[in-house]
């Protein structure tokens, strides 16, 4: 095992953890203040892939596609609570999951029926097509660094806004003890607004930066799904630090997994996850202990 | 869980007579898809006994059905079936001792962890299929299937009397997992699943172990779907890691909920109307998913209950249609349906 190897797999691991945790952000945000348990969430991050190809196909460059994922998550994100999830807070979870599992159907036919079933590459920004060295003899994809630089960016934003500012607070709250930000007279819908709205941003955002990666493909959307309830899980449910850390680790383990031992890879994170909630069944990061 | 009604009852022998009497007039096409929507069937029925009946969401369930194709693949030599009384007691067996390691770890937890831990229990099977070569990878493997054969006798069919036979097979199956499970629900053992899924803490209160009884009612559920992955094997003679995954888990509960939740004839009439609806939308419109998407999402926003939900007017002069002549079930406290 050479160190130049080890390094690039290091690197790669944090920029899928990093990815991950965009995700899963959004992900852990929209259990923790409303309760649901969104399935479709994977779907929206495929849209936002889907939202990069089609972007950069149509006028060749992927930086139009980052406000197009921005504008078009918020957008997507505010109509689907306020036309669906809205009703569904206080249903059981098996009526969640099958109201998100209908949505991943449709999503697909959507896209099916938008772009079609075929397997697409994006290519990587002109700017950002070169490999900036290292170390002698290891270097490493501009495109991938610009990655992590814009995720860390987007955690930092969201640290400060959930930590220092007043609506953060109100979340913080509200993902704590619903009742009681009621009770202050706080407008709960718009809060669910906000966060669903956020939530689907950032899916989106993922995907739009994920799309040169990966390529866009039908179903993308499940893989990353899964792998992102596992973030959740063993952060802790509504946790956002808590989803930070656990997908650098999931992030880490996934990605030197397949490096290193192909075979059980697949299976490591979700022993990982079982281990894990079986010592702390609150996960990692998680505070409730009732 | 039983019908309560005359109506009830006579519905249920008018179902059974029907589904009796299909290869009797239906193309041998539509038989083949009654085998598929009465495998279906028996799947969502075990799941019935973890979520309607005890109140456990599962997103794992498929785990337990596939693995027990996978074990008639297994144990089948290459060139000849086995006897069916070899193969599916074995695959019970495998499908029931997977679910007492499954559920005695992921019952530990509660609500949403129970659904992810089932989840990841699930994608772990997933993957050990999909990943290594024990079931011919990620492509699937065809298998001798297994065969109708009693103490050296064996029953020879002809290619047209296989699936019918097959058919037949699987309905009996079906018939006997329903009469069963009525009544595993009507005995004590029942009525205590019925407990905790109203109220886990009264009972526990009262003195029950219900950590023992969940458990219990995990194992039977995943060997009932071992019947059900084992009847997959037998008609298909194939398997694909796609058997385990989890959209085949959310397919089954959906059957759960298209039919009605804490009734037993609920899975399979979803079931039914599920496979049904899926081969509609596939003739008319090649955009299968789009009307499942579609239905599911008008079941869930206006027929909580399910299609067994739907009553006629018990009495005409008071015109309350759909009207449901049971009681509502107490809901558990808010909190702990929240928060686990």
């Amino acid at each position: 095992m050479d160190l130049a190897g080890l390094f690039a797999q290091l690197l790669n691991g944090i920029q899928y953890g990093l990815l991950l945790f965009l995700i899963a952000s959004g992900l852990t945000l929209i259990f923790g203040v409303m309760g649901i348990i969104n399935l479709a969430h994977g779907s929206l991050f495929m849209v936002g892939a889907y939202t990069a190809f089609v972007v950069t196909s149509a006028t060749g460059s992927l930086w139009l596609a980052l406000p197009a994922g921005i504008v078009g998550g918020i957008a997507l994100g505010l109509l689907l609570e306020r036309f669906l999830f809205r009703f569904f807070y206080h249903r059981e979870h098996l009526d969640q999951v099958l109201l998100t599992f209908a949505l991943i159907l449709l999503f697909e036919e959507a896209r099916s029926l938008l772009v079609g079933n075929d397997f697409y590459s994006v290519p990587i920004p002109a700017v950002l097509d070169f490999s900036i060295p290292v170390t002698d003899g290891f270097s490493y994809s501009a495109y991938r660094f610009a990655v992590i630089g814009i995720c860390l960016l987007l955690a930092a934003l969201m640290f400060l806004w959930i930590e220092r500012t007043r609506l953060g607070a109100i979340i913080r709250a509200a993902a704590e003890k619903p009742e009681m930000v009621d009770i202050l007279g706080i407008d709960a819908r718009r809060i669910h607004l906000v966060v669903f709205a956020v939530g689907t941003a950032l899916a989106l955002m993922a995907g739009v930066l994920a799309a040169p990666l990966y390529s866009v493909y039908p179903n993308m959307g499940d893989g990353f799904l899964i792998i992102s309830f596992v973030v959740v899980v063993i952060g802790g449910l509504g946790s956002v630090s808590g989803a930070f850390w656990s997908a650098l680790l999931i992030g880490l383990v996934d990605t030197l997994g397949k490096a290193y031992v192909p075979v059980v890879a697949g299976l490591a994170v979700y022993v990982l996850m079982a281990v894990v909630l079986l010592w702390r069944p609150f996960g990692l990061f998680g505070a409730r202990s009732s | 869980m039983l019908p309560e009604t005359k109506y009830g009852w006579m519905g249920l022998v008018l179902g059974a007579a029907a589904l009796a009497a299909l290869p009797l007039f239906a193309p041998p096409y539509y038989v083949e898809l009654g085998t598929y929507a009465v495998i279906a069937a028996m799947l969502a029925l075990s799941l019935q006994l973890l979520v309607g009946c005890t109140g456990l969401v599962s997103l794992g369930h498929g785990a337990f059905y596939g693995l027990a194709a996978y074990a008639v693949y297994l144990v089948t030599p290459e060139s000849k079936g086995l006897s069916i009384f070899v193969t599916l007691p074995i695959a019970v067996l495998v499908a029931g001792l997977a679910a007492l390691v499954v559920g005695a770890l992921s019952l530990r937890t509660r609500g949403f962890f129970f659904l992810m831990v089932t989840l990841a229990f699930g994608q772990m099977v997933f993957f050990l299929f999909h990943d290594t070569k024990i079931g011919g990878g990620a492509d699937g493997a065809f298998l001798a299937r297994p065969t109708l054969s009693f103490l050296g006798y064996e029953l020879t069919l002809t290619r047209r009397q296989r699936p019918i036979a097959i058919y037949y097979v699987g309905l009996m199956q079906m018939v006997l997992m329903y009469s069963g499970l009525a009544f595993l629900l009507r005995s004590l053992f029942g009525r205590v699943l019925e407990g905790i899924r109203v109220n886990e803490h009264r009972m526990q209160a009262i003195g029950y172990n219900t950590y023992r009884y969940k458990l219990a009612a995990f194992v039977i559920a995943g060997m009932l779907a071992g019947v059900a992955g084992h009847m997959w094997a037998m008609h298909r003679g194939f398997v694909n890691p796609e058997l385990v995954g989890w959209h085949r888990s959310a397919e089954a509960l959906l059957m759960i909920l298209l039919g009605g939740l804490h009734t037993l004839h609920g899975p399979i009439l979803g079931a039914l109307a599920y496979t049904g609806l899926g081969e509609l939308a596939q003739s008319l419109t090649e955009r299968k998913l789009l009307v499942q998407g579609l239905v599911i999402l008008a079941v869930v926003l206006v027929l909580p209950r399910g299609l067994s939900g739907l009553r006629f007017p018990r009495d005409w002069r008071r015109k309350l249609p759909f009207a449901s002549e049971e009681k509502p079930v107490p809901e558990a406290p808010a909190e702990s349906l929240r928060h686990g």
